[in-house]
């Protein structure tokens, strides 16, 4: 039986559904205006008579972008950060999150605290500036000149991760580690054949957390990375965006294609390969949220 | 109260006497050797404590040994000691910060007033507009229709802030003799919100418009994302809890405010402590790469002032900027126990 819809209710799904589409194209907007101003003509861009559309469509800009050696190296670079980061927080977050949730482990609420500790408490920037150029200083004279290792050893790691991951390591079922026990598992059998497949997905949404922000890093690799062959791509966007802002270079601009057009390319790379993903790591995204609600 | 044999004893029946706990000697044995009794289960489950080390070392160098170095904020002067030698020997620096008087002074409190300010912006305009937009996604009945509003509002969350704050740069940038200004600007100017002067001269060049546009970026990057929690509160309410309000007569209004808000308040309350435990924790990121020279007045935050007298210019000042961001930081967690301690009591309802 269909229910007669009440006359709030009309007002309130009018008010919804015009709000949101409102918000939803106020989203997307500035998404198709990069693209259009990314392949449109140099007056177009210059004299903005780009809205929607592209116009005098070209691809110049691409075109420049790509022949660029340091956007290769850059996106290289990113890539490098991101895999052995996202390696290295998910391994160590692991086996803590492991052996954070056996009940057995002695000074158990010490090292929770320790963990929620900061997440409270941050020394902020520049005593940790401090500390990274030291540790930098460490990691040349052992011979490891390649500074994207600091940006991949000791930035990354979370607390919030690692409790997560403690919290799905607590829901599994004690019968079925201990049948592997019976079974003659060892320690890291029972980790690796009991605990990680039951927990898939909270490992999946903290792995995406990882490669998220490994793939986001700006500030630290900014500050901590001198040789600009080895800086991300992040650093690059901001690198490129300031010179081409820049009203003295600007003003001796003479290429067939806007400045402008250059830096929406950029963004438009940048963009493109997550937005190609997403499909695939929206759900574990979506689920990361709910899995909220700590408790100590 | 009588104290009885019983209570420490155990009886024996075999010998018919009162006789020690046995239990009870283990459990005094295991006291007086306690390190012995500690050592001994390490190393008999060795490997447990292994798995503890990778977290130990990342945590123990680069997240708490930063906050030792923060205790040179305590430094009597400017002569290089080691830390350990500075320790709580003044508060020389927490006073000129303080009290001074000169530009360095002013600009400490302007740049806590600023992140005060930004953050207090964020909780009033950037907080509530997730809860009203899972409200309104909760109204689309078309599973379709919601997955597209969903996807889109989701969209600029994938941006990181570098490509964001790009973006944003772009859109309000300033007009000269090779560029147009940037299609905000434009728009403002053509619906007559702003005068033509002002939007050529670029708005992110303009003090006035500073904190404006970091809060509609925010809400414009975050929003979409931020309302998945509230919405799977949201849908998680029972339809009968509906049904049930509408045989007594109650029509969108009250369903909201009787069924739909109490059900979601706890969730409210979790992310608002969250909210407000990061209160000053301004992103410094996003600000950095936001402001400029011109927009200091209304953009600086604390950690924006520790980073350009801590690590930039000739002469970095280390210690002047921790104090700067060791007071910041105590007072964020003050208000994060404080709100935590509060929700408790209220609505049993914690975080940690």
């Amino acid at each position: 039986m269909k229910r007669k819809l009440e006359i709030t209710e009309l007002i309130f799904k009018i008010i919804s559904y015009t709000l949101l589409t409102i918000f939803a194209l106020a989203c997307l907007y500035p998404f198709i205006y990069a693209v259009s101003a990314s392949i449109s003509g140099v007056e177009e861009v210059q004299y903005n008579r780009v809205v929607l559309f592209p116009k005098n469509v070209q691809f110049l800009a691409f075109s420049r972008m790509f022949k660029d050696n340091m956007f290769w190296n850059s996106y290289t670079n990113t890539l490098f950060i991101t895999l052995y980061g996202t390696i290295w927080a998910l391994f160590s977050s692991i086996l803590a999150g492991y052996a954070l949730s056996k009940k057995r482990l002695l000074f158990r609420k010490f090292f929770n605290f320790f963990l929620v500790f900061t997440m409270w408490f941050s020394a902020g920037i520049v005593p940790q500036y401090l500390n990274y150029l030291a540790t930098r200083r460490i990691f040349n004279s052992v011979g490891i000149m390649d500074d994207k290792w600091l940006v991949v050893i000791a930035m990354g790691m979370a607390a919030m991760n690692i409790i997560l991951l403690r919290n799905a390591f607590e829901g599994v079922p004690s019968e079925i580690e201990e049948a592997a026990i019976v079974d003659g598992a060892t320690e890291m059998q029972v980790l690796t054949t009991v605990y990680i497949p039951m927990s898939k997905s909270t490992i999946a949404t903290v792995s995406l957390f990882f490669a998220i922000s490994r793939w986001n890093g700006y500030f630290w690799a900014r500050q901590m990375i001198s040789n600009n062959n080895e800086h991300p791509l992040q650093v690059f966007i901001r690198r490129q965006l300031e010179q081409f802002t820049d009203p003295d270079m600007m003003a001796t601009w003479s290429q067939p294609y806007a400045s402008d057009s250059v830096i929406y390319a950029l963004i438009v790379c940048s963009i493109v390969p997550i937005l190609v993903i997403y499909p695939f790591i929206q759900k574990y995204f979506a689920k990361g949220t709910n899995v909220g609600g700590v408790k100590e | 109260m009588k104290v009885r044999a019983a209570d420490f004893l155990v009886y024996d029946n075999d010998k018919g006497v009162y006789v020690e706990d046995p239990e009870q000697i283990v459990r005094d044995d295991v006291e007086k050797h306690y390190w012995r009794h500690v050592i001994l289960t390490i190393a008999k489950d060795w490997r447990l404590y292994l798995m503890l080390v990778p977290m130990l070392v990342v945590f123990l160098c680069w997240r708490y040994f930063p906050m030792y170095e923060l205790l040179g904020c305590f430094k009597v002067s400017d002569t290089v000691l080691p830390v350990s030698e500075q320790l709580f020997s003044g508060f020389s620096y927490f006073k000129r910060l303080l009290f001074a008087g000169d530009s360095m002074s002013s600009e400490f409190w302007r740049a806590l007033r600023n992140t005060f300010i930004i953050s207090f912006y964020g909780l009033c305009f950037g907080f509530p507009m997730p809860i009203i937009l899972a409200l309104f996604f909760n109204e689309i009945r078309s599973n379709a229709a919601r997955s597209v509003y969903q996807v889109l509002t989701y969209l600029p969350k994938f941006m990181s802030t570098v490509v964001m704050t790009s973006l944003v740069t772009m859109l309000v940038k300033q007009g000269s003799l090779t560029t147009g200004m940037g299609i905000i600007n434009r728009f403002l100017t053509n619906v007559g919100l702003m005068d033509y002067e002002v939007a050529n001269a670029g708005l992110l060049n303009n003090p006035a418009y500073f904190r404006t546009i970091y809060e509609v970026s925010g809400i414009w990057e975050g929003a979409g994302y931020d309302s998945i929690v509230f919405f799977s509160a949201i849908i998680a309410i029972s339809p009968t809890s509906y049904e049930a309000a509408q045989i007594d007569g109650a029509n969108k209004w009250a369903q909201m405010r009787y069924v739909v808000i109490p059900s979601i308040l706890s969730t409210v309350v979790i992310m608002l402590i969250t909210r407000i435990g990061g209160l000053l924790n301004v992103g410094y990121e996003k600000v950095l790469l936001l402001y400029n020279n011109n927009t200091y007045v209304t953009a600086d935050v604390v950690s924006t002032f520790a980073n350009r007298y801590g690590m930039t210019g000739q002469n970095p000042q280390p210690g002047i900027a921790s104090a700067a961001e060791m007071m910041n930081n105590l007072i964020g967690m003050m208000l994060v126990i404080g709100a935590n301690t509060i929700a408790r009591k209220a609505s049993n309802t914690s975080l940690y």
